[in-house]
């Protein structure tokens, strides 16, 4: 967001420069051991992280896995128990205040006032992040048109949809230029349309070098924007990649098999021994689903198989594994239950 | 001095925000205009004819701006716990902004709300007789002395709706305290009458002193059918006024500031 900005004296600028190199080498942010409980609840055990300037990455993770925990804690809202946090060099224990002025939040929590239109919601940010009158107007109404809002710049975001109100709590965050990004669940509760939109325009920044760090439910939505994920459950990280590392990590590929619904059983039969693992069977949509290691082999010996076993496949497929398959398989409860075979197929 | 600079530019833009919504939700002033008129028809007529007529009318109002004032701080606590329950106090203790200056944006632009009771309570005064009789200068020293008071009182409000868990409980909560306190005082009888303890806490009440102020710099005597209030405070009315909303906002401030800054973190 930085080299956007027109250096505004010579002097200025070098400052900028001096200080970016100094600074290159070390992680924007950086998150060590981090606890928290509420009660007797560990909401974050132990968590590592930390996040180069001009990446973006992904905390994925299920409701309650202490997402917004750490967001809260990163963003001064919450205390931690022990560990800690540093945002460009800034403890958020001792130096909240350079922190806060760092990060820009958006998200569950960091609501927009619905009595206020939208223009006015972002001058009260521009205003209370220490900008003039004219600044904060210019600089609010530069971002309603950045996030396609100068139409509806002056009607109260209380008649703002959805998405709308998503992308007006999005150019809040990004209002000040802040060196860090914090995304809080983006899309959460948003219609697919709304999706698309917020994740074009986290595209955007992305491509224009931004520092973000997104949480998500969605591992569509991670798989999509985020460079580096790492997998939340019950407060710790169970798995941390690229979206490629970890698909290839777990599962590798599956096979895909769709027959007639009085051959569900014995397909099953012949894909689990075949895998050696349980399949997922969807009578539904007549489909049986199982891990393999190795692709190829596996789908030769299955026709093989089900040739023998007079079994004839209305479809059959061999695919990567999505996030999905990655992220279920990591968060799975440890008793497995073999009826949770329908969650498994989108 | 640059600190407090930045306070009082902070708190400027909070209140902006708050008279903006105040402006475009005017059903949150309904409480505020309504309860002074009820309070002057209820008083003046119900207790009114048993207690002097006319004079006793005139007497009562001075209890009513006092009581009106202390009510206000209901607008703030309630004001505060809608601000914590939609988000908005987060999205404020995540901006590098002063955070007493998010108080002090509340606190003042509540003021405006204090502003309309007044108008209210005296053009409800009027209807039932009650007249300004000092000069106009003691009648605007009345005035600003019980907007003190308002100001006051609200940083109470303040604390209220930050300590409240939930907008239901600072509802009622916001409101209970308020009745002893209001009517353990001479705000609408004489304190003599009252059994000794009582009315020990009511002499030093600083209600009494605002409705006795007020009184004096109104013209607005004691009926003569009441005993005339004695005692330090009631003799020197005004200036314990002063004192009283002074020593609590240095009581309330830096509590309703203490505790908003650990107010997210439950």
């Amino acid at each position: 967001m930085n080299n956007e900005r027109p250096p505004r004296r010579p002097v200025d600028n070098d400052d900028n420069t001096n200080q970016d190199t100094r600074k290159s080498g070390e992680p924007l942010l950086r998150i060590q051991s981090l606890c928290k409980s509420f009660g007797d609840t560990r909401a974050v055990d132990g968590v590592d992280l930390s996040l180069p300037r001009g990446s973006v990455f992904g905390l994925l993770g299920p409701n309650g896995a202490g997402k917004t925990t750490i967001v809260r804690m990163l963003a001064t809202l919450l205390r931690p128990d022990s560990g800690r946090i540093t945002v460009g060099g800034h403890d958020t224990a001792t130096e909240p205040e350079a922190v806060r002025r760092s990060i820009g939040l958006s998200g569950q929590f960091a609501s927009v006032d619905e009595k206020l239109t939208g223009a006015e919601n972002l001058y009260l940010v521009g205003r209370l992040y220490g900008m003039s009158r004219r600044t904060a107007r210019s600089r609010a109404a530069e971002m309603l048109g950045r996030f396609r809002l100068t139409e509806a710049a002056d009607r109260r975001a209380q008649h703002y949809s959805g998405g709308m109100r998503r992308r007006l709590d999005l150019a809040g965050a990004l209002l000040a230029r802040p060196e860090l990004v914090v995304l809080d669940e983006p899309t959460t509760g948003l219609d697919p349309r709304s999706r698309m939109d917020t994740w074009e325009i986290i595209g955007e920044l992305v491509a224009e070098g931004a520092t973000v760090l997104l949480t998500t439910q969605y591992l569509e939505e991670a798989d999509r924007l985020a460079g580096r994920i790492a997998v939340l459950s019950a407060g710790r990280i169970v798995e941390r990649g690229t979206p490629d590392q970890l698909k290839a990590r777990t599962g590798g590929q599956r096979l895909d098999v769709t027959v007639p619904s009085e051959e569900l059983e014995v397909t099953a039969g012949i894909l689990g021994a075949l895998a050696q693992s349980t399949p997922a069977v969807d009578p539904v949509n007549r489909r049986v689903e199982v891990a393999v290691p190795h692709g190829r082999s596996a789908m030769t010996e299955a026709l093989r198989r089900f040739a023998e076993a007079g079994i004839e496949p209305l479809d059959m497929a061999l695919r990567r594994a999505t996030l999905d398959d990655v992220f279920l398989a990591l968060t799975e409860e440890p008793s497995p239950e073999p009826d949770r075979a329908g969650e498994l197929t989108p | 001095m640059t600190t407090l600079l930045r306070v009082g530019r902070d708190a400027h833009i909070i209140a902006w925000r708050n008279l903006l919504n105040l402006r475009r939700t005017p059903g949150t002033l309904l409480t505020s205009t309504a309860q002074p008129i009820m309070f002057v028809l209820l008083l003046a007529y119900v207790f009114g004819g048993s207690l002097g007529g006319d004079a006793y009318r005139e007497f009562l109002m001075g209890g009513i701006f006092a009581q009106t004032m202390a009510f206000n701080a209901a607008f703030t606590t309630i004001g505060f716990a809608n601000d914590l329950q939609r988000g908005f106090v987060d999205r404020l203790r995540a901006l590098p902004m002063s955070r007493v200056a998010v108080i002090i944006g509340r606190t003042t632009s509540d003021l405006s709300a204090s502003m309309v009771s007044l108008v209210v309570t005296s053009l409800c005064g009027l209807a039932v007789g009650w007249r300004i009789r000092g000069s106009a200068l003691d009648a605007v020293l009345a005035y600003l002395l019980i907007l003190l008071f308002a100001f006051a009182m609200s940083w109470v409000g303040a604390w209220i709706g930050l300590i409240a868990p939930s907008v239901e409980v600072a509802m009622s909560a916001g409101l209970i305290w308020l009745f002893p306190v209001t009517f353990i005082s001479s705000g609408f009888v004489s304190v003599s009458a009252m059994p000794s303890g009582l009315s020990a806490i009511a002499e030093w009440n600083p209600i009494t002193a605002v409705a006795g102020a007020t009184r004096t710099l109104f013209g607005n005597p004691t009926p003569a059918n009441l005993p005339q209030p004695v005692g330090w405070p009631a003799e020197h009315a005004a200036l314990y006024t002063v004192l009283c909303s002074v020593a609590i906002i240095a009581v309330f401030l830096p509590l309703a500031a203490a505790r908003y800054r650990r107010v997210a973190t439950r």
